[in-house]
Parts: C-alpha cells; sequence; structure tokens
C-alpha cells in the first residue's frame, strides 16, 4: 500500500466546504458520479469478500461445485502443521523485516534531516521501491548465488565462507527478509521523515542551549514526538510485510524443506496448484483477522501514546 | 486516516530570530558530520549497486561470468543477452551462448505491461477522481458513511479477495484475456479515491459557485474546474497507478500465464524457473529484469521530485 500525501490545494486550507446554501442535496449528481466507483467496490471487493467467507465454509474446488461443510476447514487448519508452519515462518519473516527496517528507517530519517534537503539524495533512497518485487527478488537472488554471486566473492575476500543464502534453512528467511528491507528502506525512511519535519526546529534549539547532545535531543525529543508518526507507518509496513509472496515465490519457491513457505505462498499452493479453494479460503480468512487484530493493538498502543504529541 | 490538511514536505525552514544568537554558529563538533555523511554514503551505495550489477551483468557474455564474478566491468561486453531475451536467436545459438533455450519475447511481454498499466491507470484514476468528487464536493446524506465503507477495503488482504476474484474471472470465461488483469483495478482503488478526495475538499469553494451562477451543472464542474485544478495531485496518482500496475505479479500470475497476456513480472518469474539449475542463464535474466525495471527507472527520474515530495502521512489522529 502507498502512503502519500497530494499537494495542499492554492488558496486555502479549509478542511471541507461550508453547507451550502441551497436546500437540496445532490444524491442524484452524487449517484451518477459514483456508479463506476460503485460498480469496481461491489463487483472486485464486496462481493468477493462475502464469497470468500462463504467459500471458506465449504469445501468448493473450482471443478466441481462445493457442499457447505460448517466449520470443518477451521477445524482442519487448527490440526494442519503445514499451517501452523506457514504461521512461524510467516511471523519469523515479519519479525526480523519490521526490526531492522525499522531502526534503519529511523536512522536514515534522521540522518536526512540532519544533513541534507537534496531532493536527489531522497529520490536515490527511494528508487528500490519503485521497482518491482521480482525484480528487486531476481537480483538479489543473482548477488547472493553460491557459486558466482558478488556477494559471496566479497565475503570470501574477507575469510568468510560462501554462503548458501537461499539453500540453507537457517538463512532463507532472514535472507528473504533483508531483500526486502533493503526494498523498502528509503520509502520507509521518507514516511518518518515527513513525521520529522512536523517537529519544530525551535525544540531542537532549546535543548540545545541547555547543552543536551545530539543522542540525548534524539532520545528526549525526536523519538517521543515522533511515536505517533511511527505507529502509523508500523501498521502499513506490518500489514504489508505479512503478506510477503514475491520474493519468495520466485527465490526459494517455498524450500528448503518448507523453511519459507509463507503464508501467502501456502494459500496459493492449495488453492491453484491443489484447487482447494475452500481450505485456502478458510486460512485467508484467518490471516484477515490476524491482521485486523494486530493494526487494532498498534492503533491502540498509538491512542495511548497521543498525548506526547498534544 | 483523517483529514488534516495536505501538506507537502521541503517546506523551507521558518526564518530564525536574528537576535539572541551568535550569526553563523559552527556545528560544534565536525566529526560528526563526517560520520554521517558517511553513513548516508554507504547506505546510497548499497542502495544503487544492485542497479549497477544488473545492468553490469545483462552486458556480459553468461559464459565468462564465472571466470570474472569480481569483475566490476561487464565480463566480455557484448548485446547477446538482450538478443535472447527479445527472441532473436534461434535455439541453438542461444543454448551455445549459454542460454536457456526456453521460448521468450520480451518484446511482447513489453506490450502486455505496457497495455495493461495504461488500461488501469486510465481507469481507475478517472473513476476515481469522479467518485473523489461525489465524496468531497457534492452533499448528500449517508456521504461520509459510504466513503468509510469504501475505505474500509483497505484493509482486506489481496488473497483474500483473489480467490473468489479468480473464480468470478473463471465462470465469466475471462481468464487469459486482458480484461481480467485489468478489471478489479480499473474502476477504483479506497487509495485512489482517497488520494483525489483529499485534494478537492480544499478547493476553494468560491469558483465552483461562480460557474453555478453560470449556469454550470456538476459535470461541467467536475471537468472544468476540478480536473485543472487537481491536474498535479492527479498526475502524481497516476504515476503511483502506473507502477503499482506494472510492478503487481500476484494477480496476473493467477490470470494472465498465456503467452498473450502475459507481463513483464509473470514472464520473469518463468524465465527464472525454466533455468536450468546448474548453469543458469544469469546474463539473460539480468537482461530482462533491466527491461522490467528501466521503463520504471526512467518514469521515477522524470518525475521523482513530485513523488518525493508527496510521500508522507496525510496527518495523524
Amino acid at each position: 500500500m502507498t502512503v502519500a500525501t497530494p499537494p495542499a490545494p492554492p488558496g486555502t486550507d479549509r478542511r471541507r466546504p461550508p453547507p451550502r446554501p441551497r436546500r437540496r442535496g445532490d444524491l442524484g449528481a452524487a449517484v451518477l458520479f459514483l456508479v463506476p466507483a460503485t460498480i469496481g467496490f461491489v463487483v472486485f471487493y464486496l462481493v468477493p469478500a462475502v464469497r470468500g467467507a462463504w467459500f471458506s465454509l465449504t469445501d468448493y474446488a473450482v471443478l466441481a461445485p462445493g457442499s457447505f461443510v460448517g466449520l470443518e476447514n477451521y477445524r482442519r487448519l487448527a490440526a494442519d502443521p503445514q499451517f501452523w508452519n506457514a504461521m512461524g515462518v510467516t511471523a519469523y519473516y515479519v519479525v526480523i523485516n519490521i526490526v531492522v527496517q525499522t531502526l534503519l528507517a529511523i536512522a536514515l530519517a534522521v540522518l536526512l534531516q540532519r544533513m541534507t534537503r537534496s531532493i536527489l539524495v531522497r529520490g536515490i533512497a527511494l528508487l528500490p521501491y519503485f521497482v518491482a518485487n521480482v525484480v528487486v527478488a531476481l537480483v538479489w537472488y543473482f548477488m547472493l548465488d553460491y557459486q558466482i554471486g558478488v556477494v559471496n566473492v566479497l565475503l570470501g575476500y574477507v575469510g568468510v565462507d560462501a554462503q548458501a543464502f537461499f539453500g540453507d534453512p537457517a538463512l532463507a528467511i532472514p535472507t528473504i527478509a533483508l531483500i526486502n528491507v533493503w526494498r523498502h528502506l528509503g520509502y520507509t525512511a521518507l514516511l518518518l521523515f515527513a513525521g520529522l519535519q512536523t517537529i519544530s526546529p525551535q525544540v531542537y534549539e532549546a535543548a540545545a542551549i541547555d547543552g543536551a547532545s545530539a543522542w540525548r535531543q534524539f532520545r528526549s525529543i525526536t523519538l517521543p514526538l515522533l511515536r505517533p508518526v511511527l505507529a502509523l507507518v508500523l501498521v502499513v509496513t506490518v500489514t504489508g510485510s505479512f503478506q510477503v509472496f514475491d520474493t519468495v515465490a520466485v527465490t526459494t519457491g517455498g524450500g528448503p524443506v518448507d523453511a519459507t513457505r509463507v503464508v501467502y505462498l501456502y494459500i496459493y499452493d492449495l488453492a491453484f496448484a491443489q484447487l482447494d479453494f475452500g481450505y485456502a479460503s478458510a486460512i485467508s480468512v484467518v490471516l484477515f483477522v490476524v491482521l485486523l487484530v494486530v493494526a487494532i493493538v498498534q492503533l491502540r498502543l498509538l491512542r495511548a501514546n497521543e498525548s506526547d504529541n498534544a | 486516516m483523517s483529514t488534516t490538511t495536505p501538506r507537502t514536505l521541503a517546506e523551507p525552514a521558518p526564518p530564525e530570530a536574528p537576535e539572541h544568537r551568535p550569526p553563523r554558529r559552527r556545528p560544534p563538533v565536525r566529526w560528526q558530520r563526517v560520520l554521517g555523511w558517511a553513513a548516508l554514503v554507504v547506505i546510497l551505495l548499497i542502495t544503487l549497486f544492485p542497479f549497477y550489477w544488473m545492468l553490469r551483468t545483462a552486458f556480459s557474455d553468461n559464459r565468462a561470468l564465472a571466470a570474472q564474478a569480481d569483475n566490476l566491468l561487464p565480463a566480455d561486453f557484448t548485446l547477446d543477452a538482450f538478443r535472447r531475451v527479445f527472441g532473436l536467436t534461434t535455439l541453438e545459438e542461444s543454448l551455445a551462448q549459454g542460454g536457456a533455450g526456453g521460448r521468450i519475447d520480451f518484446w511482447l511481454y513489453l506490450r502486455n505491461s505496457v497495455v495493461v498499466a495504461t488500461s488501469i491507470t486510465v481507469g481507475q484514476v478517472f473513476f476515481s477522481a469522479m467518485a473523489a468528487f461525489a465524496f468531497a464536493r457534492l452533499h448528500w446524506r449517508g456521504r461520509d458513511t459510504v466513503f468509510a465503507v469504501f475505505l474500509s477495503a483497505l484493509m482486506v488482504p489481496g488473497i483474500f479477495t483473489a480467490i473468489p476474484n479468480f473464480v468470478l474471472m473463471k465462470e465469466l470465461g475471462l481468464l487469459n484475456t486482458f480484461p481480467a488483469l485489468v478489471l478489479p483495478t480499473f474502476f477504483m482503488t479506497p487509495f485512489a479515491v482517497f488520494f483525489v478526495r483529499q485534494f478537492l475538499l480544499g478547493v476553494p469553494r468560491e469558483l465552483e459557485e461562480a460557474a453555478m451562477l453560470d449556469g454550470a451543472g456538476h459535470a461541467r464542474v467536475f471537468l472544468r474546474i476540478m480536473l485543472p485544478m487537481a491536474s498535479a495531485p492527479i498526475t502524481t496518482l497516476a504515476v503511483l497507478t502506473y507502477i503499482a500496475a506494472w510492478n503487481e505479479y500476484f494477480w496476473p500470475l493467477l490470470v494472465g500465464q498465456s503467452e498473450d497476456v502475459r507481463v513483464l513480472t509473470v514472464a520473469l518469474g518463468i524465465f527464472r524457473s525454466q533455468t536450468p539449475q546448474g548453469s543458469p542463464d544469469w546474463s539473460g535474466l539480468m537482461a530482462a529484469t533491466l527491461v522490467a525495471a528501466l521503463p520504471i527507472v526512467l518514469l521515477f527520474v522524470a518525475l521523482g521530485k513530485r513523488i518525493v515530495s508527496s510521500i508522507g502521512f496525510t496527518g495523524i489522529k
């Protein structure tokens, strides 16, 4: 998901237009203007969501019409070691990806703010985010190749043995997590950078006059004031991170021995390789619920800290 | 997400109070800046290096790569990789060059990506702008509720709706056609509606009223006033939409495997899986990724400034 701000319109900063003097509403015009978007919303979001929930209660398999099986799919997944493996692998990925990415992004955002106003520097940092996951995955797949990957060549120079980054079950998930850190770092940093811009320079000046060190200013000013933005950034990045698929699909394809079979990939295999649509839908319902709960918990934490920025 | 006034980044620093401080206070510790720049340069190098490596390998001879794995320049410079990727070599030539030998034609996939991304962008941006107009400038009961319902789709993970949408495309007999690739994001995305609405909320009332007094209807206000005024954010949105559509892998993988509608991302995945385990066609693969990445990189270079300034949250609380 992209988060971006349209530039402020010229002339005014009014939040919404005042009520119009006329009595008559614009319902008729509104309906006309909303026809295409509503078609798109109903046909490709609303109905599929309801249908997906329904599939999860059936043994639908595309070729044969499914029949209602109640909560059977959910019972099955609770006892499915593959499902729990997929959830575990995904959680492991999310933790590495989010922790490393967030720490680096905070550091980069602060660096950008202190060092330079250059659009070029920010543009370079942002560049990887706009290249397809598949492209990023393949370039790193080559660079990390066991035989001729340039990273292993460099490791050889400093006396480290070549690593099978994608072939070693212990390394595969961290490797994929770090590749996606590379892709998202600049974007995440720029979101935080935008948050930093809202902190008044006077606060820093006052702290500097009081003799606060740079580290002290970061701990006592930057972090607390950035926390609401940070929480929103985390909601967006965590939600996206749980849905990792492209990178895994074109590099390891789930291997070695299911070490990278993330939940998205598991659902994909169930649905489109085994045509088990009912069961696949049940797992995607669970994923949806997990994402909602994680987002709500994160937003709660944000709300609790809102007074920081009051 | 809420509706605080959007703000641009890169605002100039507020003018400083001149009196109380010595002019041009030097940064107290210079080595901190040196360290900071060093860190920044390292990050930028790590960011740019993979792009360079893709370029360098694409112009390399595949058979020479192994012996020159640490050569910073192309290994035995050649355009053969591009010839293979664009299907300009015979099978024998391709195999002799260390290629995979599978049938590939990246011109075709490039064309398909252009068709799909362009169609999605045109439809999605225009229809989302129409919806945004209804949500931002028209007054009707239930408006904010309907908008909230639209926005709620942001939370739904793609795969949850992808399965039923796939079934729908199958039922309609649209699998492996352009409509299947385009339709789900052709009419709206919650983000696009949100993005345009955010801008339209702040357009001054007076313009609209003047036009209305002159007898213009809503359609005319939308086309003649709102769209031109919103041309900057709409361009930004169009670029973001185009890039997202171009980079999409999951949905095209589900409904667009056949060659005449295969887009670049899907073609890359297939190319990668065709490549033999022992001696992959690395230079061909990197040439193919370059073909997929280059248009977006160029677009980014051309319009990057606008995109960079648009990244940021739209107000919090």
